[in-house]
């Protein structure tokens, strides 16, 4: 209840402030007639108040803002603040920047993470899961329990196949963890980042119908790592033939998930584009597989 | 202040001014001088803090719905807590130069920053708690899995057979269960409904990786 005061108050002082810049941008309409004037002139930095009993989401499903936004990255996260008046446009500095990339529920999170888990050929996850909400606690979270695991599945067959040893040494190699938590850290991370920054470019050059946000790419690598949690949980079965089956099961579908959530946004562009960025996407997928068995399971 | 006292007074000085009348700025507030405690002896300050300690301990023995540990927090627990708890997990192959264990520094840094990161996603997620609390909260719930690592230590001198492991197997998985338990019924109810369990997963994952360190100790030979 305090939340929909604390929005519709949002709303008014963002109506106020945009009725006293109008004239700066030389717009000077009304603002019921924003919403029609921005699908004739794209380029116009221009706010429409929307009612009360019409919310963000709701407008998504109609399929409003997705023509909207589809222009450049930059200036779509900007019109989605502005259009939704939820989500306030703080400096990245302050705690409440942060805090707007937290607001889901316990079931979007399952929901996100049985869709990455399972590609279906239609569905692509950002517009179906994502929905304009990307999170940070999925992707952050999903990288931690797989660090976690795989030290502790990679200590634990370490651990099973030394039993029968009297004269060795039992001891958890914090070394390693250090190693595949740099690895996983950094491809959930800096993977989205190159591939962001590569959309955007070729975005220049093509008029692309669909744009992803960074903050929706990396919220998909960070979810498509949830299938391999299960996989390394495997490994602690001491079968290599189980072990090698299961991190190739997990490839391909986490594969499969990416690929089938990046055609859209490069479906357009030159054959050989398409064929470079998607390769990579995938080779970068099983580098880290077979990178972090290599690395903790090396026998 | 004095000449506006002067102005006041112009027409009363010919009267003498009794030293019952309270002077501006004076220290000595008589109703305030019970809450001061520097006139203390030491070993009552000291016990003072100690026994607040002490409740802290049982409230988490006996977790139930109560706010004692949130509404008078402390870190004292939680770094006698961590210390005692690093100082148990060396003695292990971690004194050899081959990394044996986790070092003094790994536990520090594992519990507190581990703290600080659970504390940080659960204000982000909206929760009511502040800071100090929650790390305290969670240092103060790694009792249990202190107690199973000194148990550990116990069982450990008898061998370190198969016996000995499903016996700290079963200690150290029910004190992970009792530590998961007793920080959520004091950090679950600050949480806006419909995230509860997005706040406690990262606390099991907590304790659940402190727990693998105790579980995994073995001494040098």
């Amino acid at each position: 209840m305090l939340r929909l005061l604390l929005i519709v108050f949002v709303k008014h002082k963002l109506a106020d402030k945009f009725l006293l810049d109008a004239p700066r941008h030389g717009q000077g309409i009304q603002f019921e007639e924003a919403g029609n004037l921005l699908e004739a002139n794209r380029d116009a930095t221009t706010i429409s108040i929307e009612d009360d009993d019409m919310p963000e989401r709701q407008r998504n499903a109609a399929g409003f803002t997705p023509d909207v936004d589809e222009e450049d990255p930059h200036a779509s996260d900007d019109k989605t603040e502005l259009l939704s008046g939820q989500k306030k446009n703080a400096p990245f500095w302050t705690f409440e920047y942060y805090q707007r990339f937290f607001d889901i529920e316990t079931h979007h999170v399952k929901e996100r993470i049985i869709g990455s888990m399972l590609p279906w050929p239609g569905k692509n996850f950002i517009h179906v899961h994502l929905r304009r909400n990307p999170d940070l606690y999925g992707p952050f979270w999903i990288c931690t329990t797989l660090v976690f695991a795989l030290a502790i599945s990679g200590n634990f067959s370490n651990f099973l196949l030394n039993l029968g040893k009297p004269d060795h040494k039992y001891s958890p190699q914090f070394g390693k963890v250090t190693i595949a938590a740099t690895a996983i850290f950094s491809y959930a991370w800096f993977v989205p980042l190159a591939l962001w920054g590569c959309l955007l470019w070729r975005n220049n050059k093509i008029m692309n119908l669909v744009s992803y946000s960074f903050m929706e790419i990396v919220c998909v690598y960070g979810y498509s790592l949830a299938i391999y949690i299960p996989a390394v949980v495997l490994w602690i079965i001491p079968f290599e033939w189980l072990r090698w089956c299961s991190i190739v099961v997990a490839l391909c579908l986490s594969g499969s998930v990416l690929v089938m959530t990046f055609w859209p946004a490069v479906r357009e562009d030159h054959p050989k584009v398409i064929a470079a960025i998607m390769s990579a996407i995938v080779l970068l997928n099983v580098l880290l597989a077979v990178g972090c068995k290599v690395l903790l399971l090396p026998y | 202040m004095a000449d506006e006292a002067n102005r006041q007074f112009a027409g009363l000085s010919d009267v003498s001014i009794s030293e019952d009348i309270p002077v501006e700025g004076d220290i000595s507030r008589g109703e305030e001088d019970e809450f001061s405690t520097l006139d203390e002896p030491v070993k009552e300050t000291i016990l003072r803090d100690l026994r607040a300690v002490g409740s802290k301990f049982i409230h988490v023995l006996y977790p139930k719905r109560s706010s004692v540990l949130l509404r008078d927090w402390d870190l004292w627990g939680p770094l006698l807590l961590c210390v005692t708890l690093a100082l148990l997990l060396q003695g292990g192959a971690a004194d050899s130069e081959d990394q044996g264990g986790p070092q003094f520094a790994e536990v520090f840094v594992i519990v507190w920053f581990g703290s600080i990161i659970i504390t940080l996603n659960s204000k982000l997620l909206g929760g009511t708690i502040s800071f100090f609390q929650s790390l305290c909260v969670l240092g103060y719930c790694i009792m249990p899995l202190t107690a199973a690592m000194a148990v550990c230590r116990i069982v450990l001198v008898g061998g370190s057979g198969t016996v000995s492991f499903i016996v700290r197997l079963v200690v150290v998985t029910a004190s992970f269960g009792w530590s998961t338990f007793a920080s959520t019924a004091f950090l679950a109810d600050n949480q806006p409904p419909g995230r509860k369990s997005l706040v406690v997963y990262p606390v099991f994952l907590f304790y659940f990786v402190i727990g693998w360190m105790v579980l995994t100790f073995s001494p040098s030979q």
